[in-house]
C-alpha cells in the first residue's frame, strides 16, 4: 500500500524566478500515476515555467523535483527517458515528412516500428498524410503529428503544455480521449490548457496556479 | 546496449541533419560558391604577377575558407531552437554532447567537406602548384574540421543573444587564429616544396582538442540558452 501512495512525480517547495518575476512561489504538488493534473490559471502565471521545470529545462532557484521519491538531479538520463514532453512548439522539422518526423524522434529514444509510426497516426487520424512534408501542413495537423510522437515516446509521464491549441472541436475531444486512456493504463499526465477537460472526474485534478 | 542505443541516436542525428540540409540545398552551396569567388577575385584585384600571387595564395586560401564557413554558422541551432527539435534532443534520455557531435559532424560534411573539395581549384587560381595540393587539403581538412567544432560552440553560445551574429564572428574568429597560423603556414611549406609535417601535427592536435572539448561546451551552452 506504501508503495501505491507514493506520488510518481512531486515537487517541495519549488522557487522559480524569470528575471524579476516570481513565476512560482514555493509550489509543492504531488502527482500520482493514473492520474490526470490540469494546470490552470491566468495567462502569465508560470504554468508554461512550471512544465519546463518538470521537464528539465528550467533549473528551480530552490526546492526540490522527486520522481519515485529520488530527486531528478540524482539520474537525469532515467528520469528523462520517462518523460514525453510536448511543448509551445511541436518539436517537428518543417522540410521532413511526417513519418520521417516520428521515425528520426521516437528512434533517438527507443526501438521504431514502422507499424507503431502507422497505428500513432491512424490514432490521431492522419495516415492519410504520412507522407506529406510537415511544411504544408495545418497548424492543427502539425499539432496532431506532434501528439503522435507523444504516443509514440513510450513514456509514462506526458507534459503536455497547451495540446488542444489549434484543434477543432473533434480532434480536442479525440485528443482528451487518448489522454484518459493513458492515464487508465497507469499513465500521469501533467497538462496546461484554457478549457475545461471532458475527462471523468475520478481521474481528473485541477491545479490552480495564483 | 545502452552504447548502441546512443550511437544509433547519434547516427539518426547525423542523417536528419545530412537529409535536411539535402531538402535546402541552395544554401549548402552558398559557402563554397563564396569561397571560389573570393579565389577568382583575388587574381584580377591584384597586379598579374604569379610569384606575387603564389606567396599570397596560403593567405588567401585560409582565410577565404574561414570565412566562408562562418556564413552557415549562425543558423546551425537557431532552426532547432524555433521548432523545439533541440528541447526534443535534450529529452532523449541519451548524452546531449553526442548529439550535438553528430550534428557537428554533419555540419562538416555538408559545409567545410566541400571547401576542401573546392581548395584546389582556388589554389590553382593562385598558382598554388599541384605538388603542393595534397597537402594543402589535408591541413585544409583538418582545419574546417576545427573550425566547424569550435563555430559550434560559439553558434549554441550565441543562441540566446538578440544581435548573435555580431557576437559569433568576435568571439569565434579569434579562436580560429593558431588554425589559421598553423595552416596557412602548412601550405606555405608546401607550395615552397618544405616538409609541412610539423605544422600539420600542430593542426592535428588543435583538431583533437576541438574534438573532445566542444562538444562537451556545446551541450552546456545549448542546455543554458533552452532555460
Amino acid at each position: 500500500m506504501e508503495q501505491a501512495t507514493q506520488p510518481t512525480l512531486e515537487t517541495r517547495a519549488l522557487h522559480l524566478w524569470r528575471g524579476e518575476s516570481h513565476v512560482l512561489k514555493g509550489l509543492s504538488v504531488a502527482a500520482y500515476a493514473g492520474e490526470c493534473l490540469h494546470v490552470a490559471g491566468a495567462n502569465g502565471c508560470g504554468k508554461t515555467s512550471l512544465l519546463r521545470t518538470l521537464a528539465g529545462f528550467l533549473w528551480p532557484d530552490s526546492g526540490s523535483i522527486l520522481w519515485r521519491g529520488t530527486v531528478i538531479s540524482e539520474d537525469r538520463d532515467s528520469y528523462t527517458r520517462q518523460l514525453a514532453y510536448l511543448g509551445h512548439d511541436n518539436g517537428l522539422k518543417a522540410d521532413l515528412t511526417v513519418v520521417e518526423n516520428l521515425s528520426y524522434a521516437t528512434g533517438m529514444r527507443t526501438d521504431v516500428n514502422p507499424r507503431a509510426i502507422v497505428s500513432a497516426l491512424e490514432r490521431v487520424h492522419l495516415h492519410a498524410l504520412a507522407d506529406r512534408p510537415i511544411r504544408t501542413l495545418s497548424a492543427g495537423q502539425r499539432r496532431r503529428v506532434a501528439f503522435a510522437r507523444v504516443l509514440l515516446a513510450d513514456a509514462p509521464i506526458w507534459l503536455l503544455d497547451e495540446p488542444l491549441a489549434n484543434l477543432d472541436a473533434s480532434s480536442s475531444h479525440e485528443l482528451t480521449r487518448l489522454v484518459g486512456t493513458h492515464v487508465t493504463r497507469g499513465g500521469l499526465v501533467i497538462l496546461t490548457a484554457h478549457s475545461e477537460l471532458s475527462l471523468p472526474t475520478t481521474i481528473l485534478r485541477q491545479l490552480v496556479l495564483s | 546496449m545502452p552504447l548502441t542505443r546512443t550511437s544509433h541516436a547519434v547516427w539518426l542525428v547525423y542523417t536528419r541533419e545530412l537529409r535536411l540540409a539535402w531538402r535546402r540545398w541552395g544554401q549548402l552551396l552558398q559557402p563554397v560558391v563564396f569561397f571560389v569567388i573570393i579565389g577568382a577575385l583575388f587574381p584580377l584585384a591584384l597586379a598579374p604577377e604569379p610569384l606575387l600571387l603564389q606567396t599570397l595564395a596560403p593567405g588567401v586560401v585560409w582565410v577565404g575558407a574561414l570565412l566562408s564557413s562562418l556564413l552557415g554558422l549562425e543558423s546551425l541551432f537557431k532552426m532547432d531552437r524555433e521548432d523545439g527539435t533541440l528541447e526534443q534532443l535534450l529529452l532523449t534520455g541519451q548524452p546531449l554532447s553526442l548529439l550535438l557531435l553528430g550534428k557537428l559532424l554533419a555540419h562538416w560534411c555538408v559545409s567545410g567537406w566541400p571547401l576542401v573539395m573546392a581548395s584546389p581549384l582556388v589554389g590553382a587560381m593562385l598558382g598554388v602548384p599541384a605538388h603542393a595540393q595534397l597537402t594543402s587539403m589535408l591541413a585544409l581538412w583538418l582545419g574546417t574540421g576545427v573550425m566547424s567544432l569550435l563555430g559550434g560552440a560559439g553558434a549554441a553560445l550565441t543562441l540566446a543573444a538578440q544581435k548573435g551574429s555580431v557576437l559569433l564572428s568576435v568571439l569565434v574568429l579569434p579562436l580560429m587564429i593558431p588554425v589559421i597560423i598553423f595552416g596557412a603556414r602548412a601550405t606555405d611549406l608546401a607550395v615552397h616544396t618544405e616538409t609541412a609535417a610539423n605544422a600539420v601535427w600542430l593542426l592535428v592536435s588543435l583538431f583533437v582538442l576541438a574534438l573532445t572539448l566542444a562538444p562537451v561546451a556545446t551541450a552546456a551552452a545549448v542546455r543554458i540558452s533552452l532555460e
